[in-house]
């Protein structure tokens, strides 16, 4: 029952929005380059059908990849750091620093950097960098977090480091690297969004150009179906991971448990 | 079995635990270390594993160190993995075939009384079964000297006394040697032969105290005088 309400009622609620919003533009005669009504932009999605899904498969692409790369990164760093304090000591801040240093004023220098010949990794590269700090930050809390007298009973059975570190460590992580990872998911789009516009026109393809090129031409319809494919894509990632999520820690951790 | 020879330990924030500590335990033997909290008793029993190194003083195993089973105040369990996973880390750690693990893990759970639980998970336990895996686990690696650092001390008296009586059985079973860390007099009068009473920090032994034999259970006369010998002892302890 609570279910079904949790579906209908979001439902209704966007029923009820998109009715009131293609009244108003019909009663009021807004202009479509101005403010096209849920009609319009379904009409304008269904016309750029093609074209707006390979802008999709664009931006997906880099995204995931970015994904990828900061899951890997991140989890590899974290896993250093846990091996070493003097090696956390020392590089930590510079991992702060790349987190709190705006993307937008780095992506040109990549850009440059990487080149345009190869636009993509030089946009995944920018994305997975706004995606890695989550990941590193939970990953290392998470190695930190283990139980000491856990870690000390392995000792007296004569465990190594490594066995330490798959047995007891990596898996007391795992739920502090998956919060980080459902952050990093988010904004590797985000990242990958604002590395399109800012790569600008003629080489990046992916759905922030369609954006700024519906946009530029006052295409606005085409502009918002753009934009909810990309809320959408965001609202997909996060779910997807949300269920990751559940699924590794359904057994025994508070966070996936349903309480009876 | 173990001897420890003026032993002293300072911790790095300047506490003293432990001062000119001196006690040995032969083998068999089920001896209780008792005292005040705070006094370092813990910090004795981390001593004696080997987890901890003594700023003076020797910590020996005269007949070579021997495998030892460790159960902590708390159950101290793995949470994302079943009770028989748990029971056979030691043996995993010990790189013992998974077949042969298993056999021994499910064993020990079953010694302890929980034939059926081995795919429970340590959220589905109440705190004494819990207890029980964590024990099963000290088990599993077939130790001679079985350290317990206060096991029972979170658990209500039905399920303390229980399990009470279930290490007794697995000690005479097994002819264990058991170091038994503990904050209570009752509990130590009925299941050590001997209790070292110790003084408040830094803790060194007060007095050994070999318990008069005939305590078949907790409230006959020879286990309510050895109770009398323990406050005894420890009241003095406290007052010097």
């Amino acid at each position: 029952m609570r279910r079904l309400a949790d579906i209908l009622l979001p439902l209704a609620v966007a029923a009820l929005v998109l009715g009131a919003w293609e009244g108003a533009v019909t009663h009021w005669q807004v202009p479509v380059y101005v403010l096209p009504g849920p009609s319009a932009i379904a009409r304008a999605f269904a016309d750029n059908f093609s074209s707006l899904m390979d802008a999709l498969a664009s931006t997906l692409g880099v995204t995931l990849e970015a994904f990828l790369a900061a899951t890997v990164l991140g989890i590899t760093t974290a896993i250093a750091f846990s091996q070493s304090r003097l090696l956390e000591r020392t590089l930590y801040p510079y991992a702060v620093i790349l987190q709190v240093t705006p993307v937008v004023a780095i992506a040109p220098l990549i850009l440059i950097w990487v080149g345009f010949e190869h636009i993509n990794l030089a946009l995944v590269i920018i994305a997975a960098i706004v995606a890695f700090f989550p990941i590193l930050a939970g990953a290392t809390l998470g190695l930190k977090s283990a139980d000491f007298n856990l870690i000390d009973l392995a000792r007296l059975y004569g465990a190594s480091r490594t066995q330490i570190l798959w047995r007891i460590r990596l898996p007391t992580a795992l739920p502090y690297l998956l919060s980080g990872m459902k952050t990093a998911g988010g904004l590797a789009l985000i990242g990958a969004v604002v590395a399109e516009f800012v790569a600008g026109s003629g080489t990046a393809s992916g759905l922030a150009w369609r954006i700024v090129e519906s946009g530029n031409r006052l295409e606005i319809a085409t502009l918002f179906a753009a934009l909810a494919l990309l809320a959408m894509t965001g609202v997909l990632i996060f779910a997807a991971l949300s269920l990751l999520e559940w699924w590794l820690l359904r057994r025994w951790h508070e966070s996936a448990l349903s309480r009876p | 079995m173990i001897a420890l020879q003026g032993v002293a330990k300072r911790f790095a924030n300047g506490t003293e635990a432990l001062r000119d500590l001196s006690f040995q335990v032969a083998d068999g033997e089920f001896v209780s270390l008792l005292g005040p909290s705070g006094c370092g008793k813990s910090t004795a029993l981390r001593l004696a594993a080997g987890l901890l190194e003594p700023d003076a003083g020797h910590v020996a195993y005269p007949q070579g160190k021997p495998q030892i089973g460790f159960v902590f105040q708390e159950p101290t369990l793995m949470p994302w993995t079943d009770a028989l996973a748990n029971a056979r880390l030691p043996l995993d750690l010990k790189h013992v075939p998974r077949n042969e693990a298993e056999d021994r893990a499910a064993g020990a759970l079953a010694r302890v009384g929980l034939k059926g639980f081995e795919r429970a998970y340590p959220r589905e336990l109440s705190g004494g079964m819990k207890m029980r895996v964590s024990l099963a686990r000290a088990l599993a690696a077939e130790p001679k000297l079985l350290l317990l650092d206060e096991p029972f001390a979170a658990l209500d008296e039905i399920t303390r006394n229980a399990l009470g009586n279930d290490l007794l059985r697995l000690w005479r079973e097994d002819g264990l040697t058991v170091l038994f860390v503990t904050h209570s007099v009752s509990e130590s009068s009925y299941l050590s032969q001997r209790v070292l009473v110790m003084t408040p920090r830094p803790g060194r032994v007060a007095k050994d105290i070999i318990l008069p034999l005939g305590r078949d259970n907790r409230l006959s006369p020879q286990t309510i005088e050895a109770q009398r010998m323990i406050s005894d002892a420890l009241n003095t302890a406290m007052a010097a």
